[in-house]
């Protein structure tokens, strides 16, 4: 398909302006710039046409099965798109919380946080929440920055310098941790797939400021000594930090704060719905329990008087981000909770751990299963059988974009070979569910009898298998 | 209420498949003790309720008033094609293209976006996309702290205050020396802003070269929208340029989701934050687009990661990249010309107020007015104008200041109709 620039046309127009109606200014000119930016010229047809067409080059959730691993690619109610089309919420302007005199102007907003603010709290069974992470990592961030102010402010900041991470976390955890000014010591699974307990107490030394942990983590696995491990954690004046990002596994099950979890991001849009945008805008607010809470990102909304206007916490770790986070993310999220209420909340977990369980009984006996135990919210699979035929998880990946679905996470976690990693979601049916897996089966059979089949793979796409390689090499990242 | 559609039988089904006789024995291995200690939660409400609550929220809301609101944000017209064409779901329903084959549509717009970034400021490479523009900064931050190998880090005065408030929270434990002023001696960067926080305009090409003789970076964090007309960072020699790009189609929305832009030399590019689109060809010969350079990035890199960013903000760069499509060439010259020139008008109506700004301006100036500001804004409103952010609280002025922006909305009636309330109430 042509680029946007290649039908560039001089003198053609997309937009047109009221003539100015007050006379034209001219900046001096050692300011003003030498050439116009060549934009493309087009009109608002081509602009249409153009990237109409470019999204059919796309897989979506509204068009194809999309079981990706660990990033809970449910389905994204459309009612959550109409109320963030509200122009009382989309038009309004942050800085209307920036002078108290503009405080009422922005009474719904200010609700809306302060509302969700709570909901999450008791989701994740935290004291308090603040919105103002932008995505999952700017969560874990946040809530690492807060560690390190809360040893600050015991005098232990230079002793509490390190971080503990098992080895199948998301690369996110030791990223955030690192940026926190922390040092990262990786902790090794035991051979079931969960944190190796004795392994874990030999790394908990007294210079461990705080443990992320995922649970389930990414295996799919339910952490069974999260207990002990936090009473170890805490018994070593360390903090808990928990992964929020499968969340979706125990959401109204479990909670958090109850398995003695200090502080925890929430991937709004993955747990709470919101679309994934292609990469993003995510949100993620980040939790708190008790110990964390005089270090929460400010300003906060609170409420004062009848009405709700801001205040910062004296020992706050500042701002995270320039307002209230991902603001229009949030009311979908909030509009999604809303519907489901508490109970159906507790049904979005059953449904997800129903569906990767039954995935996992349909395709236990063709791909190798990764641990044993019991999945939750999604199933981990090895395609190392298929691997000694010549058949990569890269190419079960590509194979099945042939059978028109999205392919599961492959190559993570780094702590499986060959790793196929399948998410189902509570929003998938059943019949959807039965023709993956008949898919998958097909493809297993295949394998094994004509591994030479795949390497064409796929065929059905505007594009075959990509020179990663090339491209690389070229760095032609912009035209 | 749900969204699951299995029914009773199905589920039954399922259960069968599974082994297990009932629900509750898939959570079987969560021992009692763990389960969630309290779920005060409402009851679920129907779309119709849902919707009428929110629209009952957005009510209490004012965003009716003429808009003269700045300070990083801005009221631009979006034309209706940027909400229709962002609306389609084969967009907003889609994740990172970790499967390049099934994701051209979200690679290729990728690729056009860094390419319109790059046209618009002169520079080399641009990413993908970072949070906003306050975590752009501090991300230039890092990245120019990496090049150099220096930790001393410089603040103009001319930087938005909440963006170094941000960058300094998330550089807490970094061991950066943050100082404030132009000196590029021992520094990894100077940050600038352009225009200004209050709105001034500069020519920072000398300052570019001062850092580069002193081995440091020039970091500039730029107004998209002012470089239909202004100098662009590439011209001035900038290292690296970061932006709020909120200005390019994206609703105020209040304060997010929004844009980090940032673009930098080829020489740096590998010092990157982000994603990174790049064109290829399969082996058919097609061209293609995939993601490159990932070995900079947290699923690879872990704590040596360029950044620990996954999420971006893709959909607001598609936003973006739509409404520079549907600017063109000449749109983005006209939109900044309209800006400048009602913000001229409007200045040269407001002798009655102090002009702040100690050169020339693009479309936002800071005024003293013989009154406080908090209370002007506040009479302001009722008199149906957003009149403009008070400086006081954000640290940046005294009492009486106030940060004035406008864009191509307003009309010469407005503009004449803001200059006699605003007089009237500031001089009563």
């Amino acid at each position: 398909m042509q680029l946007i620039y290649e039908k560039s046309r001089p003198g053609r127009r997309g937009v047109a302006f009221d003539p100015l109606d007050v006379p034209e200014a001219a900046l001096p000119p050692e300011l003003c710039r030498e050439t116009s930016a060549a934009l493309p010229e087009v009109s608002e047809l081509d602009v249409v046409r153009h990237f109409t067409n470019l999204s059919r080059r796309n897989f979506g959730v509204d068009s194809h099965f999309y079981p990706l691993g660990s990033c809970t690619m449910k389905y994204n109610p459309k009612m959550a798109e109409a109320v963030a089309a509200y122009p009382g919420f989309s038009e309004l302007h942050p800085h209307v919380a920036s002078s108290r005199a503009l405080h009422p102007l922005c009474q719904g907003a200010f609700e809306v946080v302060y509302e969700l603010e709570r909901f999450l709290a008791e989701i994740g069974g935290m004291r308090e929440v603040s919105l103002q992470p932008i995505a999952g990592a700017h969560g874990e961030l946040a809530g690492t920055l807060m560690m390190a102010a809360y040893h600050r402010a015991r005098g232990n900041a230079k002793k509490k310098d390190t971080i503990l991470v098992p080895d199948s976390a998301h690369g996110t955890n030791p990223a955030s941790a690192a940026i926190a000014g922390f040092n990262v010591v990786e902790v090794a699974s035991g051979p079931d797939g969960t944190l190796d307990v004795e392994a874990f107490k030999r790394a908990l030394t007294d210079s461990v400021a705080g443990v992320m942990l995922t649970c389930p983590n990414t295996h799919g696995l339910f952490e069974p000594a999260v207990k002990e491990v936090a009473e170890l954690t805490h018994s070593a004046d360390a903090l808990m930090y928990y992964d929020g990002a499968n969340l979706n596994a125990i959401i109204g099950q479990a909670r958090p704060g109850d398995l003695g979890f200090d502080v925890m991001h929430f991937n709004l849009h993955k747990t709470f719905a919101t679309p994934h945008g292609m990469g993003g805008p995510g949100s993620g607010p980040v939790g708190v329990g008790a110990r964390l809470v005089p270090f929460l990102p400010g300003p906060r909304v609170v409420q004062e008087g009848g009405l709700y206007t801001l205040a910062t916490p004296e020992q706050s770790i500042g701002r995270v981000s320039a307002f209230f986070g991902n603001f229009m993310i949030a009311l979908r999220a909030y509009a999604y909770i809303l519907h489901l209420g508490g109970e159906g909340l507790k049904k979005v977990s059953e449904n997800a751990v129903l569906n990767a369980n039954y995935i996992y009984a349909r395709l236990k006996d063709a791909y190798d299963r990764a641990f044993d135990g019991r999945f939750m919210h999604e199933c981990v699979f090895s395609a190392s059988a298929q691997a000694r035929d010549g058949v990569h998880a890269i190419d079960i990946a590509k194979a099945l974009l042939d059978h028109g679905f999205h392919a599961p996470t492959v190559y993570f976690p780094l702590t499986v070979k060959e790793a196929l990693m399948i998410e189902p979601t509570e929003t998938e049916s059943k019949e959807t569910l039965d023709a993956f897996c008949d898919a998958m089966l097909a493809i297993a059979a295949r394998a094994a009898t004509d591994p030479q089949s795949f390497h064409d793979a796929p065929a059905t796409t505007p594009v075959g298998r990509l020179d990663e390689v090339y491209a690389a090499r070229r760095l032609d990242c912009a035209c | 209420m749900t969204w699951s559609p299995a029914t009773d039988a199905e589920t039954r089904e399922m259960l069968a498949a599974i082994g297990v006789g009932s629900i509750d024995e898939l959570f079987a291995h969560i021992p009692a003790g763990l389960r969630a200690a309290s779920w005060d939660l409402p009851a679920g409400l129907s779309e119709m309720a849902v919707r009428d609550r929110l629209a009952r929220l957005a009510s209490h809301n004012n965003v009716c008033l003429v808009n003269f609101m700045g300070g990083g944000v801005y009221d631009h017209f979006v034309p209706a094609a940027v909400d229709a064409l962002t609306s389609r779901s084969e967009f907003y329903t889609a994740y990172t293209p970790y499967q390049p084959e099934c994701s051209q549509g979200t690679l290729q717009a990728i690729y056009e976006y860094q390419s319109a970034i790059c046209r618009l400021t002169g520079m080399e490479f641009a990413n993908a996309s970072l949070y906003d523009g306050s975590t752009a900064v501090f991300e230039a931050t890092t990245m120019a702290v990496r090049i150099t190998g220096r930790s001393r880090v410089v603040h103009h005065s001319s930087l938005n205050p909440i963006h170094r408030q941000v960058a300094e929270t998330h550089a807490a434990n970094l061991g950066l020396d943050i100082v404030e002023g132009d000196d590029p001696t021992d520094a990894a960067c100077v940050v600038v802003q352009l225009p200004g926080f209050v709105g001034t305009l500069a020519d920072y090409s000398c300052l570019a070269q001062r850092c580069h003789d002193a081995g440091a970076l020039l970091v500039m964090s730029f107004y998209p929208v002012a470089l239909g007309i202004v100098k662009t960072p590439g011209e001035m020699g900038v290292d690296i340029a970061v932006a709020e790009g909120q200005s390019l189609g994206i609703p105020a929305g209040f304060g997010g989701p929004y844009l980090g832009v940032l673009a930098t030399r080829k020489a740096h590019v590998r010092k990157m934050p982000g994603r990174l689109a790049a064109a290829t060809q399969d082996a058919q010969g097609r061209r293609g687009f995939v993601l490159t350079l990932q070995a900079r990035e947290q699923h690879i890199r872990r704590e040596k990661a360029m950044s620990n960013i996954c999420s971006n903000e893709a959909l607001c760069a598609l936003r973006a990249l739509i409404h520079m499509c549907l600017l063109g060439k000449v749109g983005i010259r006209e939109l900044a010309v309209q800006c400048h020139s009602k913000a001229e008008y409007l200045k040269s109506r407001l002798g009655f107020a102090t002009l702040l700004n100690d050169g020339p301006t693009f479309n936002e100036f800071a005024l003293r007015l013989p009154r406080n500001a908090q209370d002007v804004v506040e009479r302001m409103a009722a008199r149906g104008f957003l009149a403009g952010l008070p400086l006081e609280p954000l640290g940046v002025g005294g009492p009486n200041d106030l940060l004035v922006a406008v864009t191509e909305r307003r009309t010469r009636q407005e503009l004449d109709a803001y200059a006699q309330a605003l007089k009237d109430t500031a001089c009563s």
